[in-house]
């Protein structure tokens, strides 16, 4: 095993991890681990667009970026980060601009702004031009600027490194652990490599893979919040899971909601303009969460366009409205996935479309400076010491129940800067942490017998174990769930954790060991779905995008608090943290 | 339906030279060839290697020869890649890994060279000004001088296509000649200043002779013989200014 030492270590290299990198690197001796090339990291396939109150088309306030972030996240959202989320964005655009990134202009030269779901004027009266956008490419061009600006920056990466495990100290009595370091696989040669670091910086991004229906990579697996949950960590809020509205039927691929925002529409098997009669003032800008409820229930109420009422059927969106030369020039990337992938011109013909698994707004609790939190059973709050997590990974937290759209860019961006910045505070003061001889031999072991499998006899291959898992969190852990179908889904997802135990191994070879690492990353999937499942099914409750049938009410008296969950070896605990609501009163929320 | 896949396969450690393995897989019509290749590692063999990650041809990870062209996997679906097949056999799609770049593992090519070439052209902005409090402007119009580079997701299809590379293995290459337009055309940088070095050189553009191949073989459509002629168009110029 190969031993590499430096300060601070970002494992993942999407917008959170690069823009912490870039922080960090300007202090400390930092370096980037990631297992896809950086631009190969599903940042690149952002849409529409990255919020922030400029007010260059019309009057807005950070005010009310962040009280629409609050309301969309129904009031499980964390008021001073979202303040902080709001305010900063309008200096990470500027910075984001002048570092190079080619936003869509006004005829003046300054930065455009378009519509998206849930932003709104005055708090709530209208909606507002607040996402800043790069045509519907914009998470394409904030991952190839940040990249650029880390080759400007000599930023060292370890590109196609997959770590398979974050090692802590033992917590001593109450104590907090503190984080040691890394143990990451070289793809190319299968060689495994110890990192050793003052600090560890989590940003390996969501895992929409859990479901079968996904607009998410292939590679978002959750790698690292899984690996944190096995190590005692507990995760927050893993119930909430964002479906967006507007996927392609059946592949899941995003129709960014930008194309609403741009004027088109929403219309079921009637041809009617279904979200008026659910959202009377936003209507198609309604939240997400709640325009993919009403896309199910008007498939569940036969208006589908099968009118079938089958998990198979869908609605339209009609991209006409926004008109052939809009549609060329700010959306080029949606007419061309119409093209490719459905054979249709989006300025002539609707779109098939449902929702798909999206967003995951729960993951790594951290505080507003990334410092990943510890909670013992007691339930005294402290942190990892020299353990961070930014970006899609971590929950903050700003998206509370329900992200609105373009605030995950904003969010890789503020929180990834702030996280990166304390992190380069923390690794001049703190000195090497010790590390125990045997720290990467487990690892070792575990590994060899993965490779070593190929002896035993399994039933199950891991594609069939990949897919049952996907159906059941299709079915039961989806835009609605209930009580009876989330403990199938709990006991499922238990039995499949335990096939996965005695899952057998083909390929024995070093170099790209595609299987090796695949198996782990199931792994990864398998826990995050039981943790979500799990979560789901104790928050009896609905609240943004958690819709429980059998309790159907948010309740703030009994709910209004983050979800702790910690994963025992097969079991799962639950606790909670308090939500600041410290700037507003939570009242019912209505659109 | 069913096809064949032809799949040009090495692994370094049992091949001595790359050969080629046959599987039948069923897929649809409206499926990505990617989807083919899914299906072979999931229940064919699991030790197929490629790379793939978004699966819409946006992260440039799946870049390979499909039935002799330069193309991502995830955007060529089945139907176009068997049209040519004849009607009377099993359709065949045969895939093999870049040309112009090292094979490591069965279609994974070894990317290094083509990153260092990439970072050779400085592919970041060189401000020509410093920033002010708010964004800088650029107008539509100048926008609209490096909205087509910026698209590029340095899959490697265009050097992959290239067929000057074959002849001439030092050839700069299409894909780090666009992220070199993306910044020389942006109003906002200080342009060709910065990046004559490895532009302006025997191995730089001059080597391109307008076959075309590569804006052929571009996903994104990017008119790539267009930026390395316009990239030459400047570099004359500036040629030009020097003598007078
Ligand atoms: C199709 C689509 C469109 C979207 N559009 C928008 C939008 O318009 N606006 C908006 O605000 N948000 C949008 N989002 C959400 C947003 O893009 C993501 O939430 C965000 O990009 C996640 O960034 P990240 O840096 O956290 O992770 P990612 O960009 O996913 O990067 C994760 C990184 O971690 C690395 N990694 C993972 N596991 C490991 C491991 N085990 N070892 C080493 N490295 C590892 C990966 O290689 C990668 O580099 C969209 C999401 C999707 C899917
Ligand atoms: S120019 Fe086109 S083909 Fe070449 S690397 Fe860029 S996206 Fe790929
Ligand atoms: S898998 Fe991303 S471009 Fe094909």
């Amino acid at each position: 095993m190969q031993e590499h030492i430096v300060d601070a270590l970002i494992v993942g290299a999407g917008g959170a991890g690069l823009y912490a990198a870039l922080e960090c690197g300007r202090l400390a001796r930092t370096a980037v681990l990631s297992k896809l090339h950086p631009l190969r990291s599903h940042t690149g396939a952002a849409q529409g667009g990255i919020g922030a109150a400029l007010g260059n088309v019309e009057e807005d306030e950070t005010l009310w970026h962040a009280f629409d972030t609050v309301k969309g996240g129904d009031y499980l959202v964390d008021q001073r980060a979202a303040q902080i989320l709001a305010e900063d964005a309008v200096q990470a655009v500027y910075d984001l601009e002048h570092q190079g990134l080619p936003f869509s202009r006004l005829p003046d030269g300054r930065i455009d702004q378009r519509r998206f779901g849930g932003h709104t004027r005055d708090l709530g009266r209208a909606p507002v031009r607040r996402a800043c956008y790069a045509a519907d490419r914009t998470g394409h061009m904030i991952l190839q600027t940040l990249y650029q600006q880390c080759i400007k920056h000599d930023v060292a990466f370890y590109d196609e490194f997959q770590v398979v495990d974050v090692l802590l100290s033992e917590p001593q009595g109450g104590d907090a652990p503190r984080c040691l370091g890394v143990v990451a696989l070289e793809l190319a040669t299968g060689d495994l490599h110890a990192f050793r670091a003052k600090a560890v910086l989590l940003a390996t991004g969501g895992w929409g893979r859990i479901y079968r229906i996904t607009s998410n990579a292939y590679a978002n697996t959750g790698d690292g919040p899984a690996l944190l949950a096995r190590r005692g960590v507990p995760l927050q809020d893993m119930e909430f899971v964002q479906f967006h509205p507007t996927g392609i039927r059946e592949i899941g691929i995003l129709i960014t909601e930008a194309v609403r925002g741009e004027g088109g529409v929403l219309h079921n098997g009637e041809g009617e303009r279904f979200m008026e009669r659910y959202a009377p003032t936003l209507m198609d800008l309604a939240p997400r969460d709640m325009v993919s409820r009403a896309i199910v229930n008007e498939i569940r109420q036969g208006r589908g366009i099968l009118g079938d009422r089958s998990p198979a059927d869908f609605v339209q969106l009609d991209a006409t409205p926004v008109g052939a030369e809009a549609l060329k020039r700010k959306l080029p990337e949606i007419v061309s996935l119409c093209r490719t992938y459905l054979g249709i011109d989006p300025a002539a013909e609707p779109i098939p479309v449902q929702p798909t698994a999206h967003y995951v707004m729960g993951g790594i609790p951290t505080d507003l400076d990334g410092r990943v939190v510890w909670m013992p059973n007691n339930g005294s709050e402290s942190y990892v010491s020299g353990l961070y997590a930014a970006g899609e990974c971590a929950c903050v937290s700003v998206h509370g129940a329900n992200r609105l759209g373009t605030n995950s860019l904003v969010d890789l961006v503020v929180f990834g800067r702030r996280a990166g910045q304390h992190m380069s505070g923390y690794v001049a003061e703190g000195p090497a942490p010790s590390w125990p001889t045997d720290a990467a031999q487990e690892v070792m072991g575990r590994l060899a017998t993965l490779r070593d499998r190929s002896q035993r006899s399994a039933h199950l291959s891991a594609t069939d174990l990949r897919e049952r898992m996907q159906a059941i969190m299709n079915e039961a852990v989806g835009v609605y769930r209930r009580g009876d179908e989330l403990d199938r889904a709990v006991e499922t997802l238990q039995a499949l954790r335990q096939a996965y135990g005695a899952l057998e191994i083909e390929d024995t070879s070093k170099s790209f060991n595609g299987e090796l690492l695949r198996l782990l990353e199931l792994g990864n999937l398998l826990d995050l779905a039981l943790i979500t499942a799990g979560s789901a099914r104790q928050r009896r409750e609905s609240r943004g995008a958690h819709y429980r049938e059998d309790y159907v009410e948010r309740d703030d008296d009994a709910w209004l608090h983050h979800t702790l969950c910690w994963l025992h070896g097969d079991d799962l605990r639950f606790g909670s943290r308090s939500v600041d609501t410290s700037i507003w009163e939570p009242v019912a929320r209505a659109y | 339906m069913l096809v064949r896949l032809r799949i040009r396969r090495y692994d370094p450690e049992s091949d001595e030279e790359a050969r080629w393995a046959e599987h039948v897989v069923e897929v649809e019509p409206s499926s990505r060839v990617l989807d083919a290749l899914l299906e072979v590692q999931r229940r064919h063999d699991p030790s197929l290697g490629f790379r793939a990650s978004c699966g819409h041809g946006v992260c440039g990870s799946d870049a390979m020869i499909i039935n002799g062209r330069s193309a991502l996997a995830c955007k060529t679906l089945i139907r176009d890649a068997i049209a040519d097949s004849p009607d009377d056999d099993l359709a065949t799609i045969t895939v093999e890994p870049m040309r112009h770049m090292p094979v490591l593992r069965d279609l994974i090519v070894d990317q290094q060279p083509f990153f260092q070439r990439y970072r050779a052209v400085k592919p970041f902005l060189v401000p020509k000004d410093t920033a002010p409090d708010r964004e800088r402007l650029q107008t539509p119009k100048e926008h609209a001088e490096i909205a087509d580079a910026t698209n590029c997701i340095l899959c490697g299809a265009c050097v992959s296509a290239c067929p000057i590379l074959g002849e001439n293995p030092r050839f700069l290459g299409p894909a780090a000649i666009v992220q070199a337009a993306r910044f020389v055309f942006d109003s906002r940088d200080v342009g060709l200043q910065a990046r004559r070095e490895p532009l302006d050189e025997d191995n730089g553009v001059w080597p391109c002779a307008n076959h075309m191949a590569c804006t052929r073989a571009c996903p994104r459509e990017i008119k790539v013989t267009r930026l390395i002629n316009l990239t030459k168009r400047e570099l004359g110029r500036a040629r030009d200014q020097a003598e007078v």
